[in-house]
């Protein structure tokens, strides 16, 4: 088992994921809204949509994503428990 | 049944439940009482975290927020979700090797000091009682809508109540009521949102019915919602911001970090079986947190659109489009008694005026129609979701259903977070610092007497709370966001944090938050004495009080790692125990010391 190799790997992960965590919240949320506002979905603009709906689906899916990603990474590097 | 009756129905069976199934997992050790043994699947786990992060604030206050903050609001419901990426990918699953019972534990041994640990206790109680008061607001509510008495009274009431339901069960009771107390909370959120989404809509899903149009004619419902509030001088409902956009950055970045360091959420990852299932239950939690989440958008517009519409039942400017007070609904009349709704007819006509008389351009035009400023001089935000299911005349059991809901998320947040104090208190203080020779038993009766104190000093500041519950929620989630959170992750993510730094920086993050929440909004709350006055004109770039924990907590950051550059490296068993709770092998069962 290598911890420092298993380290850097989950610190990639954890960087991209949190990449997107930020995109979908702050940057479609908040600061570019009104740019994506133009486009629309149904009756609401799609950085509304991102701010009260998208953001919140795609934390669940970084969650989950997240959860599988560092079990295969456990497995990889020998560190999983039992 | 009249609706009375009904209400008191259904409280009283949900309650007859909470506490059967407390007394039937009464915990009997310490270790049950903190943390509700090993046994918990992710699943069950994820589900009582939910009820016991969606409080008050969520169930009562949220969509009120919503509905008269419309697209501003949407900082409650980024930052009170994205909190959990936060926690799932930086947190849970070193603190669950890590396998101690408490936030202050870690902290002391990752910074081998006492000092810090209880540095960190007094953070934790700070950031809690904060939490509890924003409760009590909501139990305020629910129990002076629930009892028909004024709010001072619905909250001695609900202190009661919250004293008999925490002080009994400890965790382990916890966990089994809080998977109740969800199914309570959801079904109560999710079937008003269900029948009004379909009533205007025509769509039965909530999240699809705020994308639709109306149930007749082709507007879209968002667009419909627009022009209604346009029309009488508010702001447009879908831009419309809160405060400047730096603020809503820095709002959402607040409650994010703040939901990632507060310890009565942070202590369930402490009760799964493996570093595993702390990843995955993060993630479940957040699944039925999310079925809430992306229902209130749905129920905070409608309910907007279903309170404008009640009150200017015509074309604006028409003398009889107004409401005649004397026709007015029962619901109104129910919330006045509250005292949270107040109505003062300004010019004499007999009818509801209810517009933005702070618009200037509208207050000419509605001066012109004989109004004489918005006659609705009180509406209290968090009377909004209870009062939907009336104002949209859905069904009695609807209605007491939902009362039975609010109360059941107050209680269960408050419970939760009484916990984490008194295990604060009793657990870390008195038997880890002051006097490590207590029995167990003279350290829960420790735990039950903080639990006591902390429910009367929160239900005090309940009396005057200072915002509304989500607002009081989110400034724990500020002093939570400045002090814990940077702690426990450099904690994991840098080794060379060492002692000093990280006492230095907990410091530095509450005091910075402190001194700014209490400059705006009064020493410990107390009116009249914010120095500077909450206004908008004396805010740090903008940024409202209660967004203030993220500044606290880069500041938090850089004292410490700045420090600790500056002083001597942390010695060698903590860099093994750094690097030992990276990797989940050979994680055990939460111990003891």
């Amino acid at each position: 088992m290598n911890k420092n190799e298993y380290w850097k790997e989950n610190l990639k992960l954890v960087s991209i994921l949190l990449a997107i965590w930020f995109a979908v919240s702050f940057l479609f949320g908040i600061v570019l809204v009104e740019e994506l506002n133009a486009i629309r979905i149904g009756g609401v603009g799609l950085g509304f949509w991102f701010a009260q709906q998208g953001s919140i689906y795609t934390f669940l899916a970084l969650i989950f994503v997240y959860a599988k990603k560092m079990d295969d990474l456990d497995r990889k590097h020998d560190v999983h428990e039992d | 049944m009249d609706l009375q009756t009904l209400t008191y129905t259904f409280v009283g069976a949900t309650f007859a439940l909470y506490i059967g199934i407390a007394f039937w997992a009464r915990a009997s050790t310490t270790g049950d009482f903190y943390v509700a043994g090993k046994g918990v699947h992710p699943v069950a786990n994820g589900m009582a975290t939910a009820a016991d992060w969606m409080s008050a604030a969520s169930f009562i206050s949220m969509a009120g927020l919503i509905a008269f903050n419309g697209y501003g609001a949407s900082v409650f419901l980024m930052g009170w979700t994205g909190g959990y990426v936060l926690l799932a990918l930086l947190l849970a699953p070193y603190l669950r090797k890590f396998g101690k019972f408490t936030v202050p534990e870690f902290i002391g041994d990752r910074y081998y000091s006492r000092t810090a640990r209880i540095v960190a206790v007094v953070c934790l109680i700070l950031a809690s009682i904060t939490y509890v008061i924003g409760q009590m607001k909501g139990i305020g509510v629910a129990f002076s809508r629930f009892l028909e008495t004024d709010y001072d009274t619905g909250l001695y009431f609900g202190m009661g109540i919250v004293f008999i339901y925490s002080v009994l069960g400890g965790m382990k009771g916890i966990t089994y009521t809080q998977i109740a107390q969800y199914c309570v909370l959801i079904f109560a959120y999710t079937v008003p949102a269900i029948f009004i989404s379909l009533n205007i809509t025509g769509n039965p899903i909530p999240q699809l019915g705020i994308l639709s149009t109306m149930a007749e004619g082709s507007t879209y419902m968002m667009d419909k919602l627009n022009l209604v509030v346009s029309e009488l001088g508010f702001n447009e409902y879908t831009t419309q911001i809160l405060g400047s956009k730096l603020n809503m950055f820095a709002y959402t970045l607040t409650l994010m970090i703040g939901t990632a360091g507060l310890p009565h959420v942070i202590i369930r990852f402490f009760t799964v079986p493996k570093v595993k299932d702390a990843r995955a239950t993060a993630g479940w939690a957040l699944v039925f947190i999310a079925i809430l989440y992306t229902t209130a958008p749905a129920v905070g517009s409608m309910a907007r659109l279903n309170l404008m519409n009640t009150i200017q039942t015509g074309p604006v400017g028409e003398a009889t489009a107004n409401l005649e007070y004397e026709k007015r609904p029962q619901w109104f009349k129910n919330w006045e008694a509250t005292g949270l709704l107040k109505f003062e007819d300004k010019n004499g006509d007999g009818r509801i005026q209810y517009y933005n008389d702070k618009n200037k351009d509208f207050a000419a035009k509605a001066e012109s129609y004989g109004w004489k400023g918005s006659e609705m001089v009180k509406v209290d935000r968090d009377i909004m979701v209870l009062a939907n299911p009336e104002i949209a005349q859905l069904p009695n059991w609807v209605i007491a259903l939902v009362v039975a809901g609010g109360l059941a998320a107050a209680l269960s947040t408050a419970a939760g977070l009484l916990l984490a104090i008194a295990s604060a208190i009793s657990h870390d203080l008195l038997k880890g610092v002051f006097k490590p020779e207590i029995t167990e038993s003279q350290e829960l009766m420790a735990g039950r007497f903080a639990m006591a104190g902390a429910i009367a000093l929160a239900g005090y500041f309940g009396l005057h709370p200072p915002d509304f519950a989500a607002g009081t929620v989110a400034i724990a989630f500020g002093l939570a966001a400045a002090s814990i959170f940077p702690a426990l992750m450099m904690g994991i993510f840098n080794k060379n944090v060492n002692r000093t730094g990280a006492i230095a920086g907990m410091v530095t993050g509450i005091g910075i938050t402190m001194l700014y929440v209490f400059q705006h909004k009064g020493v410990m709350f107390i009116p009249g004495t914010s120095f500077l006055g909450d206004m908008q004109a004396n805010w740090f770039f903008g940024i409202s009080p209660n967004a203030f924990g993220c500044v606290g907590a880069l500041a938090n950051f850089a004292v410490a790692i700045g420090v600790s550059k500056m002083t001597e490296a942390p010695p060698e068993h903590i860099q093994h125990l750094v690097e030992d709770i990276r990797v989940p092998k050979g994680a055990t069962a939460a111990t003891d010391h």
